[in-house]
């Protein structure tokens, strides 16, 4: 699993890929870490990029649930944005839509919680200008 | 070993069908056989059995209560739920009191549900039988004996004029018991449960009921692997969504329907049957968690294809 994240105006958002399971979760919890542990840095939430991420299995969505219960009491936000049709559908078995928050695409997800973000992210900066 | 003979599904509470619940399963069974034609009585039962557990019957019923049918002359049970009364019934109407039977019973562990069907066990009011009680708990015959002791229940357990003995086995060791070769496991439950290795002739089986697998720990996750490993059935408590075992009701001492797939995967089970059903789900929702589950296999497979069958009142399964 592989896992980068830049910050987009008062939000981060987070690219993984490749398969989160048993072996590798607890890398996932070292990665989140860092982006959860300074809340005075003016970020406001957490967007994980799903699109490059095949399957997670429990544990991982278990790691989901910490960071996003971490998150809510530091009255920040967690989101996941565009998962595989698998991925989806193991939210959706697993009811972790009910845990956070899932939008389509990133840009949803900024355009829902942040538009300085979104404006970030489409800027020369973001992916579509870089 | 010869099959698997389920007495008691629920978890926690004996749960019984309405009559609007009958009611409506006979509207859409009749609503569905509108403009149909059965030449046959096979051509009923087709249409009847298309109509699943949930449509023509009930995933029901009773408390934690499973047999394992050795093919031997003794019997074993997984389980005192309310599920035994009417396993001790059917023993009583294949042989008849006067002929002395041996009741092998394990305990995963004695949580009022996974008891409650003692009291109504006829056979242990009978001369001659033979119920020998298994499990972890150094606090087994205790807790039998003070469910049936006043105020909670009528008959006090010395009416019982069955021999019956109760056994603490070691866990993580095998021991011999009915041609069986038995092992426990200790389970993450409040009070502890264990979980049973039952193997014989090449088969092996697995009761795994009332277990939080809290998935934090990989040695824990890997012990859960090893004792599953092979297993041609394992029943398993899938009481919960994953994310309300890992969630709202994390530590209430259950499990869900992705780990046992999980967990199955990984061990290179046959079949996971999912058992323990929450008694707030209606038939309906446990075949909606039968559908989610067999796709959840099929989309994160990466050997052979697990089995996937959830357990009812009645249901048998051939090993």
């Amino acid at each position: 699993m592989e896992f980068t994240s830049r910050r987009y105006a008062d939000f981060v958002v987070a690219v993984l890929v490749g398969r989160v399971n048993h072996t590798n979760s607890p890398g996932l919890t070292e990665a989140l870490a860092p982006l959860l542990e300074a809340p005075e840095d003016g970020v406001r939430g957490i967007v994980l990029d799903f699109a490059g991420v095949e399957y997670i299995s429990s544990v991982g969505l278990r790691v989901l649930m910490i960071a996003s219960r971490q998150a809510r009491a530091q009255e920040r936000t967690i989101a996941v944005a565009a998962l595989q049709p698998v991925v989806g559908e193991i939210f959706e078995i697993s009811r972790f839509k009910h845990i956070v928050d899932v939008f389509p695409t990133v840009r949803a997800a900024l355009g829902q919680y942040s538009r300085p973000a979104l404006a970030a992210y489409d800027g020369p900066g973001g992916p579509a200008g870089s | 070993m010869k099959r698997i003979r389920f007495w008691g599904t629920r978890g926690s509470l004996p749960v019984a069908l309405t009559a609007a619940q009958v009611r409506r399963k006979i509207v859409a069974a009749v609503r569905g056989a509108t403009g149909r034609v059965f030449a046959s009585d096979a051509d009923l039962d087709a249409y009847v059995d298309g109509l699943g557990v949930h449509g023509y019957g009930t995933y029901g019923g009773h408390s934690s209560c499973v047999e394992i049918d050795t093919g031997g002359g003794e019997y074993v049970l997984c389980d005192m739920g309310s599920g035994a009364r009417a396993f001790g019934q059917a023993t009583l109407a294949r042989h008849g009191p006067a002929a002395p039977q041996t009741y092998h019973v394990f305990m995963s562990h004695v949580h009022w549900d996974h008891i409650m069907g003692m009291p109504f066990f006829t056979p242990a009011y009978i001369p001659g039988n033979r119920v020998h009680v298994y499990g972890g708990h150094a606090a087994l015959e205790e807790a039998f004996r003070r469910q049936q002791g006043p105020p909670s229940f009528p008959v006090d357990f010395s009416a019982f004029r069955a021999d019956i003995d109760f056994t603490q086995l070691e866990p993580n060791r095998p021991h011999d018991v009915a041609g069986m070769t038995v092992t426990l496991m200790r389970q993450n439950h409040i009070g502890d449960s264990y979980g049973y290795r039952f193997e014989a002739e090449g088969r092996t089986v697995i009761y795994s009921t009332d277990s939080e697998h809290t998935l934090a720990d990989p040695v824990e996750t890997d012990a859960f692997v090893e004792f599953f490993r092979n297993a041609n059935v394992v029943i398993f408590d899938a009481m919960y969504s994953l994310a309300d075992a890992i969630s709202v009701k994390a530590d209430w001492g259950h499990s869900s329907n992705v780990v046992g797939v999980e967990l199955c995967q990984l061990a290179g089970a046959k079949q996971l049957c999912m058992f323990h059903h929450e008694p707030a789900s209606d038939d309906d929702a446990i075949a909606r968690v039968l559908d989610d589950t067999r796709r959840y296999e099929q989309i994160t497979r990466t050997g052979k294809p697990l089995l996937v069958t959830s357990a009812y009142d009645g249901m048998e399964i051939d090993l």
